[in-house]
């Protein structure tokens, strides 16, 4: 009996592409299993034309006769159609894999590029999905059966009349490890790893942390000779609260001893992303001192921002730059910095002070009127503040790599280890 | 250079000049032609008319050439069908190739090209692809099996594929495996009852294994299949979460999601007092959070999940408040989603950290936002009773600020927390008042008139307040308009000395001066009241009001299990069932959570997990929303002439049918409708809201409708009660109506006699319904195409629709309609036996029936006794079978025939139902099942009724 209950719930189906461009034309279509008239895109763009923002526009749309997802990455609209139950994560996540496609072969997800190499999107397109089942999204696989464009080889193309399209199954499709191709060869073989932290914080008012956590990503570019197996371990790894793995690292052994242990990739990837959101271990690395206020009068009224190291561990912080989002009656600003300078667009409201290196003997200031359009009232809503710094050579939950061991092959690898600190979204209110 | 270089050719001969550079015979300049009609393709430009010229590059050693060839025969193959037939033999030849890669691609395209012909030259090769040596070819394959399924079941059946690719869940490559399970889910799709894959432990343990080692998108696949498993016990589901648990760390967030599922799924089937319960628990939360710091649009996808995983689970993130906190970039949909959970996780524990971010929020620049923030602190005060005071007072800071919206919202939520907490916060009344004058918006207008006629007894001022929104009465919307009708009634109970010329000016503003008829019957039923029993009055309008409840938009818990069972797919996104909007889901069964079973207790399979429900639809039973203001409802005929100008029916044919069945044979044949005690309560209503001026009283005659007996037995053919009367001359200024409902030829019509019974002439007929049970509406114009001349009488039929607005009524079976003429507007009340909405495609199948039945929880059931029934089984099948109530099956234990029949109401409810007969006993029983119980009754009397005519 219980076999007649068993029974199947979704078919994963992607059914077409469109690709759109920010005033609404499809620059590309692409249909996996019949085609679909473009006009499907229209209540897309209907909804597109509602929304205040290209990014607030809902990511799944339903329609009569089939459901829209949608992604906004690189100012284009990546736009699919679903006519059966199809898990929405899961075309999304592959329309990042396509984005994310164009800018590897390219160099950059644009508009441009995309029709300047219209044939081999689609192609690469083809080779990504079969009947809406994604085939193909590995890079490494891809770019075996579809040559990525260099100017030396369109040339020889060109003279011989060779082909883009690799004809031999590519080898790392099949085998248990589909992320890495055999044959790999270096003169020079390398593995850098670079930790990279991203400090998302809400600070209130009062100088108080809302809410803090951080972002970490642990982004590798190797470059190593035949199947090496590398092991990577931390000195805190306990520091790290969830963790999501490239498919080449070993579940198993992170459980049990902590360690990465991998066989990686060729060339550059993504081995690890982490966060941290214990309250306690994140760090603020800098400080803002603002007021805002306008006269009662109605006609203006003043601003004035000072920035300062908070916890910095030791290192200096830059690349510091403070983006304000202004209320919308703010016709124009008249600031004087003490460091850096200052832009302030009226279109779409953003004052932005890039300061550079933070110097704790002398912080910076910035401070002036801001005159508002006349007639108006005092604005009602609170400006936000967005914080952008970079602190180098510092992972800021203190996480550090121990050490990198490589086996089953025999040479002397170069091994490099780098931190680097980011403000994410970190952002104080006012 | 670029491919744009393809797009650089004139529109004018574009088309020819590429024909002859298909038909080039240097193969560079072939590839480049074929490059160009790609490009063109890609924009969507149409260059099907160079079919033959493209696929005779088909045939070359050059890889890309071929596969550009293939890109443009599965785009246009469908419109070119004979065409593609030449494609045939490379495709054969291809699967042949000693390079496994073009083996592959040619089974891939083959099974693209939607064609039919195409198909049976595709079986062949296919089976050779299945059975390859090299597994990229057999996992392609696999995937071809489910295109030519869509394309042609019968003959993927026919050729044994299904068995094939069932098989190939035990491949050595998880590739395979993962495509095959695609395969057959995709399959599985359009055969809810088919077995196609037999899950059981040793299979589980295969997809487990294969999980470990296939790509990303092979694991989603296999854990969408694992969570239909049912696991036969606690440990085997514990042992199944261990080893899926690993997935939560995947980088891809669709597999987290998916694993997710298959865990709170399980997890339903542990013991709580188990430390792996625990554990799991703790486990299922940073991967949760994690999903938070993805992009925009996996986040919407995740918050509409997580809103979900908190009302089944809310102590998996109880502790994670903090990272719903909105952003002030985030996009709108992602703050409007956060904002929904950080209420969700409110609590007692964390309500200050939610009030003061809600209160930074109610600051923000977003219109819609600001609005719901401000709502949210209304629902927190609701929801966490220890925060309500200092809720009410960042309120009342919000107030302070003056910003007009913020102001308005606040005043709408204040009143929902009066009503919470009657006579607590009274105090705040003044402040609110003190913004009379700024609101704008009909609710909060409305909301505020409501306060000050609940507290009138202690706001001063209060006649003053209402008297000044008087004014401009008929600018009002409707809502502001009964809520101001109505606190002016409260305050005349509260202060009746003051306040009597204040009531009869909004009195008659409601009944006098306006034409909606909501105001106007509420407007009347004050008056009466007021002018018969001030004490009754006081009774009813002042009367204890209900407590609203704690949190108002709660998913009700089948749905949100049946949710939790589809946590990633896009009814999670919707929170709706799948079965309601997914289109082409041929019979999607509801799933239940597994109940949890302890690995002794039994060894059979528990029937969980996967109960088959059939196509029967779960919302069905909200279809029908509670009945409402009845009341208000009642008069609210638009009376206009329908403005549909479709088709008048074609009067010939159904006066025919008319003449057969209906006038003349009225007094032969009789019929009990089944009047229910209910029915006159139903119409005490009626007379009570008449508008004062049609002042002819009505409820008396009804009685008649009762008083018919038994009849003739009629011949064979759907049961038609017989006309009665429903509304008399002397209560309609001389018209009289009689009818009654038919089902011919699956459309509902009202066959209805008017009878001119005045002195003068009636023209302008026009009919309206209700609201009713089951949408009931007239599909066409009442059509009365001469003047109706005194004496005279005339036949109508006027075929119903069930697409009308729907509001259950009591009973349910009831419909209130409204007739106009030249002369005045006349309503009455009649009832149609519910054997009109049985559909003509009602018959079930065996084997949906049995699930259904079993489906179907026992509470739903009811019994009846049909007696003194003189007819054997068989005529007892046929009477009922011309009425739509169809016999699936029949079966006989101990002389006793059991009958097994199903019924299919227009609305989409199925009502099943068991019938014994016992031979030479006139008494049958009856049970009948279905998932909205209140229709049994009535279903209940057209049984007795088609039986017993």
């Amino acid at each position: 009996m219980r076999s007649k209950e068993a029974q199947w719930s979704t078919a994963e189906m992607i059914h077409s592409l469109f690709l759109v461009n920010p005033s609404g034309d499809i620059f590309l279509e692409k249909h996996w299993k019949s085609v679909i008239s473009r006009s499907v895109c229209d209540y897309f763009l209907e909804a597109r034309e509602k929304a205040l923002d290209p990014e607030d526009v809902p990511p799944v749309i339903s329609t009569p006769h089939h459901y829209l997802i949608s992604i906004y990455r690189d100012k284009l609209f990546f736009l699919s159609v679903i006519q059966t139950e199809v898990p929405p994560l899961f075309v999304i996540e592959f329309l990042h894999r396509v984005a994310e496609m164009i800018q590897d072969y390219f160099g950059e997800c644009s508009e441009t590029v995309v029709k300047d190499n219209m044939v081999m999107v689609y192609e690469l397109l083809e080779e990504m999905l079969d009947n809406g089942f994604p085939l193909a999204t590995e890079s490494n696989v891809l770019k075996e059966m579809i040559k990525p464009p260099n100017i030396l080889r369109s040339v020889v193309n060109t003279l011989t009349g060779s082909s883009n399209v690799g004809d031999t199954l590519p080898t790392g499709q099949l085998s248990t490890i589909p992320w890495r191709r055999v044959g790999v060869k270096y003169t020079n073989n390398e593995a850098y790893f670079d930790v990279v932290e991203e400090i998302d914080a809400i600070i209130d008012k009062s100088g108080t942390t809302v809410f803090a956590e951080i972002q970490g990503v642990v982004e590798a570019c190797v470059k190593l000779s035949g199947m090496p197996d590398l092991t990577l371990s931390f000195m805190n790894p306990r520091l790290l609260d969830d963790v999501s793995f490239h498919p080449c690292v070993r579940y198993k052994r992170w459980e049990s001893e902590r360690v990465l242990s991998f066989i990686p990739p060729d060339g550059n990837f993504t081995l690890m992303t982490y966060h941290v959101n214990a309250q306690n271990l994140v760090a603020i690395p800098v400080y803002v001192k603002h007021s805002i206020s306008f006269f009662d009068s109605g006609s203006g009224g003043r601003l004035d921002l000072t920035v300062g190291p908070k916890q910095t561990m030791g290192k200096t912080v830059e690349g510091v730059m403070v983006t304000v989002h202004m209320p919308k009656t703010i016709l124009s600003v008249n600031l004087t910095a003490t460091q850096g300078s200052y832009t302030y667009d009226n279109g779409t409201k953003l004052l932005t002070w890039d300061i550079g290196k933070l110097n704790p003997q002398k912080l910076p200031n910035m401070r002036g009127s801001l005159s508002l359009q006349t007639g108006a009232p005092k604005p009602e809503e609170n400006p936000s503040l967005n914080i952008d710094l970079k602190i180098q050579q510092l992972a800021i939950s203190g996480l550090k790599v121990n050490r990198l061991d490589m086996f089953g092959e025999k040479y002397k690898p170069f091994k490099g280890v780098k931190y680097i600190t980011k403000a994410g979204k970190f952002q104080v209110r006012m | 250079m670029t491919d744009s270089k393809y797009f650089t050719t004139t529109k004018k001969g574009e088309i020819f000049e590429l024909k002859a550079e298909l038909n080039s015979d240097k193969k560079e300049k072939k590839k480049e032609a074929v490059k160009k009609v790609i490009a063109s393709m890609t924009v969507g430009k149409d260059v099907s008319a160079l079919f033959p010229d493209v696929v005779n590059c088909m045939q070359t050693d050059n890889l890309e050439l071929k596969k550009l060839v293939y890109l443009y025969l599965m785009n246009y193959a469908k419109s070119q069908p004979d065409m593609a037939i030449m494609a045939v033999n490379t495709f054969v030849k291809d699967c042949e190739d000693p390079n496994p890669l073009i083996r592959a691609l040619a089974v891939r395209t083959m099974g693209c090209i939607r064609v039919d012909k195409i198909t049976e030259y595709l079986c062949e090769p296919l089976r050779k692809c299945l059975k390859d040596e090299d597994p990229y070819v057999r996992k392609t394959a696999a995937v071809c099996v489910a295109k030519l399924h869509d394309i042609n079941a019968q003959l993927v059946e026919d050729q044994g594929f299904l068995d094939t690719l069932k098989d190939l869940i035990s491949d050595s490559n998880p590739m395979v495996v993962a495509n095959a399970v695609a395969a057959l889910s995709e399959i599985a799709e359009s055969h809810p009852n088919s077995n196609l894959l037999d899950l059981n432990p040793q299979s589980i343990n295969k997809l487990l294994t294969a999980l470990n080692e296939c790509t990303e998108w092979g694991q989603i696949f296999i854990l969408d299949c694992l969570a239909n498993y049912a696991p036969r016990d606690d440990r085997e589901s514990q042992s199944i979460c261990e080893r899926v648990t690993p997935r939560l760390s995947h980088a891809n967030s669709a597999v987290v999601l998916s694993a997710v599922k298959v865990l709170m799924k399980f997890m339903e089937m542990l013991p709580k007092d188990l430390d792996y319960y625990g554990t799991l628990l703790k486990k299922l939360a940073p991967p949760l959070v994690t999903l938070l710091s993805a992009e925009p649009e996996l986040q919407y996808v995740a918050l509409r999940n997580i809103n979900l995983i908190v009302q089944k689970r809310p102590e998996i993130l109880k502790h994670e408040m903090k990272v719903f906190f909105v952003k002030y970039n985030d996009p709108i949909y992602v703050k409007l989603e956060k904002l929904d959970i950080m209420i969700r996780l409110a609590s007692q524990a964390n309500i200050a950290q939610v009030l003061a971010e809600l209160k930074e929020y109610a600051t923000e620049v977003d219109v819609d936002f600001v609005r719901k923030a401000v709502r949210a602190i209304g629902r927190c005060a609701i929801k966490v009773e220890q925060s309500a005071e200092r809720c009410v007072s960042t309120l009342l800071d919000l107030i302070q600020t003056k910003v007009n919206y913020v102001v308005q919202e606040a005043i709408v939520v204040i009143k929902d927390i009066f009503r919470k907490y009657p006579n607590k916060y009274e105090s705040v009344i003044a402040t609110l008042c003190e913004n009379l004058d700024s609101l704008d918006e009909p609710e909060a207008r409305a909301a505020m008139i409501w306060i000050v006629g609940e507290y009138a007894e202690r706001i001063d001022n209060a006649d003053e307040l209402l008297e000044s929104f008087l004014e401009g009465f008929h600018d009002e919307s409707t809502q502001v308009q009964l809520q101001l009708l109505t606190a002016i009634v409260k305050l005349f109970l509260k202060k009746p000395t003051e306040t009597q010329e204040l009531v009869q000016q909004v009195l008659s503003l409601a009944t006098q001066d306006s034409d909606n008829p909501d105001l106007r019957d509420r407007g009347y039923i004050y008056w009466r009241l007021l002018s018969t029993d001030p004490v009754a009055a006081k009774e009813v309008v002042l009367a204890e009001k209900p407590l609203i409840s704690e949190e108002t938009d709660l998913i009700e818990p089948t749905l949100l299990e049946e949710l939790i069972c589809h946590i990633g797919t896009l009814a999670s996104v919707y929170h709706k069932p799948p079965s309601a909007f997914v289109e082409g889901s041929r019979g999607v069964m509801h799933k239940r959570l597994p109940a949890r079973t302890g690995s002794g207790e039994s060894t059979e399979s528990p029937d969980v997990g996967a109960a088959a429900g059939g196509s029967v639809p779960e919302a069905a039973p909200s279809v029908i929303p509670s009945q409402g203001d009845l009341l208000g409802d009642l008069l609210n005929l638009d009376l206009g002439p329908p403005s549909s100008t479709g088709p008048p029916p074609s009067s010939s044919g159904s006066m025919g049918g008319m003449d057969l069945l209906g006038g003349g044979l009225d007094s032969l044949l009789g019929g009990d409708i089944g009047g229910s005690p209910a029915m006159g309560a139903g119409f005490g209503v009626a007379p009570a809201v008449m508008p004062a001026s049609l002042n002819a009283p009505m409820g008396g005659g009804l009685g008649d409708l009762f008083d018919l007996g038994g009849g003739v037995g009629m011949p064979m053919g759907a049961y038609v009660p017989p006309k009665t009367v429903w509304l008399p001359a002397m209560k309609a200024k001389g018209l009289e109506i009689s009818g009654t409902f038919a089902r011919r030829a699956g459309v509902i019509q009202m066959e209805l006699t008017l009878t001119n019974k005045a002195m003068s002439v009636m023209t302008d007929f026009a009919i309206q319904f209700n609201r009713n049970s089951f949408g009931l509406a007239p599909a066409g114009p009442l059509q009365v195409l001469s003047p109706l001349n005194p004496n005279q009488t005339i036949e109508v039929s006027l075929p119903l629709s069930t697409v009308g607005p729907v509001m259950k009524m009591e009973p349910l079976n009831n419909l209130q309609v409204a007739v106009k003429n030249n002369i005045d507007v006349f309503y009455f009340s009649c009832q149609y036996p519910i054997s009109m909405l049985f559909v003509e495609d009602g018959k079930m199948e065996r084997q949906v029936f049995l699930a259904t039945w079993k489906d179907i929880p026992n509470e739903n059931e009811s019994q009846f006794q049909i007696k003194d029934c003189h007819l054997n089984s068989d005529a007892v099948s046929n009477k009922l079978g011309a009425s739509n109530i169809f016999t699936i099956a029949k079966r006989t234990v101990d002389g006793q025939d059991m009958l097994y029949m199903s019924i299919k109401l227009s609305n989409g409810i199925w009502v099943l139902s068991e019938l014994r007969v016992q031979a030479g006993n006139p008494n049958y029983t009856i049970s009948l099942k279905c998932r909205a119980p209140e229709v049994s009754q009535c279903v209940f009397q057209s049984y007795e009724a088609v039986l017993k005519n």
